[in-house]
């Protein structure tokens, strides 16, 4: 029998840490919906959608009772849809597919539906500048689509154009819902390198080289990663600090493993991945900035924060790694900034700024996320925030992303609440001095070298 | 199929007898039982085979919440895979 020890310890962290499954993510492939007549086409969707996803929500409840573990998102995502809108003449043809989508969430009863989606890291199709021109309506109309736009990868440089669109699109967005703080930019997500099988909202999507369909599971636990610090002490040294974390890692990720596999027996559908994130919620005991504060630091942001979340990342990824049979998706730890009661603290306090974020997010999972900036921020600092963290991305060979709100009249000391999971930013700080010139040259920067290595 | 029964809670009089007349009545038969009483804390941890049962899992886990609540206690039925695949390669 499994010791006592063992089972109080997995309820310790259930009960008192926020140990949870994130989300369980259904990839469906859109690829057969496709159709010159966009009602028709809308119909197709709709229809495939509310059938392979009939039960996931009920499933996910099933599974969460059964096993004892809480799985906080039941969602979809579906094949980038600028895919579909190449047969579309008006930015109205697109958001009727939006509306299609956000029907189809709300039939199944999952609260978010990603893939209102463009890849153009190199260039357009028709298709897909409709669809970025049809976002701000789109998010803005629909309640729970979320977008994503790459415009960067490795292989193929960042598209400066569509990074200037992409500025002039957050700042639409944020216009079109400036009652709720600008909204619609919390479910826009820019990317560099974006992943085909991340489960985690805003940015996923059912990439082109995925299947029919897929489960893909995201697991969660800062606080049990903090917790397991707290019982090791202030004077272990950093080697011990990184093997905590990867056990802890482990255990977490084993969990995920068993949903994941449990949902696709369960809904007779394949499992994909496992996607080993330490996702931060804004509920107190739930951040990953305590757990940098943790390893000693004294606010989130200070010297030493990159180097102590560039150990957390990696151990994290250690520890998971051997814990489930795929592992993908975006796994690492995330740095929202209005999704973690640490992060709120740290940009209160003054110890966080925007440039130290972006240092962050050289060694972290993803990039500058939910990060609010005052309402007068031009598009064109907007496009140059975006293109800073998407060399990041493609000179590293790693995932970036950007999911920035302008909160329309807000300005630095101001809070924007977006209530949930969602929680509240404090507006921060951006350089006030202009790259419109930069932006505006346009075209594209060109591929790295990747030797010559310094 | 095992589950795994845990009680967390200020001891009282009764405890055990709770639990295993839900079970006995649910037709779930008790494999091990363990319990320890740490700072005023009992703990008991349950491993049941839940094969032979006639309910539905969810009715077996709402009642023994149920009966968690009426007796101030945290009680809860998990499948043994959990645990399992947490502690185990």
């Amino acid at each position: 029998m499994i010791n006592s020890f063992e089972i109080m310890e997995t309820i310790k962290m259930l009960d008192e840490e926020h140990l949870d499954i994130r989300t369980i993510t259904m990839g469906i492939s859109l690829k057969d919906c496709s159709d010159p007549d966009i009602d028709r086409m809308c119909e197709k969707i709709y229809n495939k959608i509310t059938t392979y996803a009939k039960d996931l929500v009920k499933t996910g409840e099933e599974i969460e009772r059964d096993f004892g573990i809480p799985i906080i998102n039941k969602r979809i995502s579906v094949t980038p849809v600028s895919n579909l809108c190449e047969n579309a003449t008006t930015i109205e043809d697109c958001v009727k597919i939006a509306k299609t989508l956000d029907r189809a969430a709300i039939t199944t009863g999952v609260n978010f539906i990603g893939g209102y989606s463009a890849l153009v890291h190199k260039d357009y199709t028709k298709g897909d500048r409709l669809l970025i021109d049809s976002i701000p309506m789109a998010l803005s109309s629909t309640e729970r689509v979320c977008s994503s736009v790459n415009v960067a990868t490795t292989r193929a440089g960042i598209n400066i154009d569509a990074v200037a669109h992409m500025g002039r699109i957050v700042k639409e967005c944020a216009e079109l819902t400036a009652s709720s703080g600008g909204f619609a930019c919390a479910k826009l997500v820019v990317f560099a390198n974006a992943v085909e099988d991340n489960p985690f909202m805003a940015g996923a999507f059912h990439g082109t080289g995925e299947g029919e369909c897929v489960i893909n599971v995201g697991v969660s636990g800062p606080g049990v990663v903090k917790c397991a610090l707290e019982k090791i002490g202030k004077n272990a040294d950093l080697g011990v600090v990184a093997d905590t974390i990867k056990k802890t890692a482990f255990k977490i990720t084993r969990m995920g493993q068993l949903v994941a596999q449990e949902a696709s027996r369960r809904l007779n559908v394949p499992y994909g991945i496992v996607d080993l994130s330490l996702a931060p919620t804004p509920a107190i005991g739930d951040s990953v900035a305590h757990i940098l504060e943790e390893m000693g630091l004294e606010k989130c942001g200070t010297h030493g924060t990159t180097a102590a979340l560039a150990m957390l990342n990696d151990a994290v990824k250690k520890g998971g790694v051997m814990a489930s049979s795929f592992v993908g998706g975006l796994s690492g730890a995330f740095i929202p900034v209005s999704e973690d009661a640490g992060m709120i603290d740290a940009t209160n306090c003054g110890a966080l700024s925007i440039e130290k974020l972006e240092a962050m997010t050289c060694v972290c999972s993803v990039g500058l996320d939910m990060i609010c900036v005052p309402g007068s921020t031009s598009a064109s600092t907007i496009s140059a925030i975006i293109a800073d963290e998407a060399a990041i991305g493609v000179v590293n060979n790693k995932t970036t992303a950007v999911r920035i709100i302008p909160a329309p009249g807000m300005d630095i000391g101001d809070t924007v609440e977006f209530g949930g999971l969602l929680g509240s930013g404090p507006v921060m700080k951006v350089n006030s001095f202009k790259s419109d010139e930069f932006i505006a040259r346009g075209g594209r920067i060109p591929a790295p070298l990747h030797s010559l290595k310094n | 199929m095992k589950a795994v029964i845990t009680v967390i809670g200020k001891d009282r009089v009764g405890i055990i007898y709770s639990v295993s007349d839900i079970l006995a009545k649910a037709n779930i038969n008790i494999l091990d039982i363990s319990q320890t009483i740490m700072q005023d804390i009992f703990t008991m941890i349950m491993l049941v085979d839940i094969s032979k049962c006639e309910d539905h899992f969810a009715e077996i886990s709402k009642s023994l919440e149920d009966l968690g609540t009426e007796l101030g206690l945290s009680i809860r039925i998990q499948h043994e895979d959990i645990f399992n695949s947490m502690h185990r390669i």
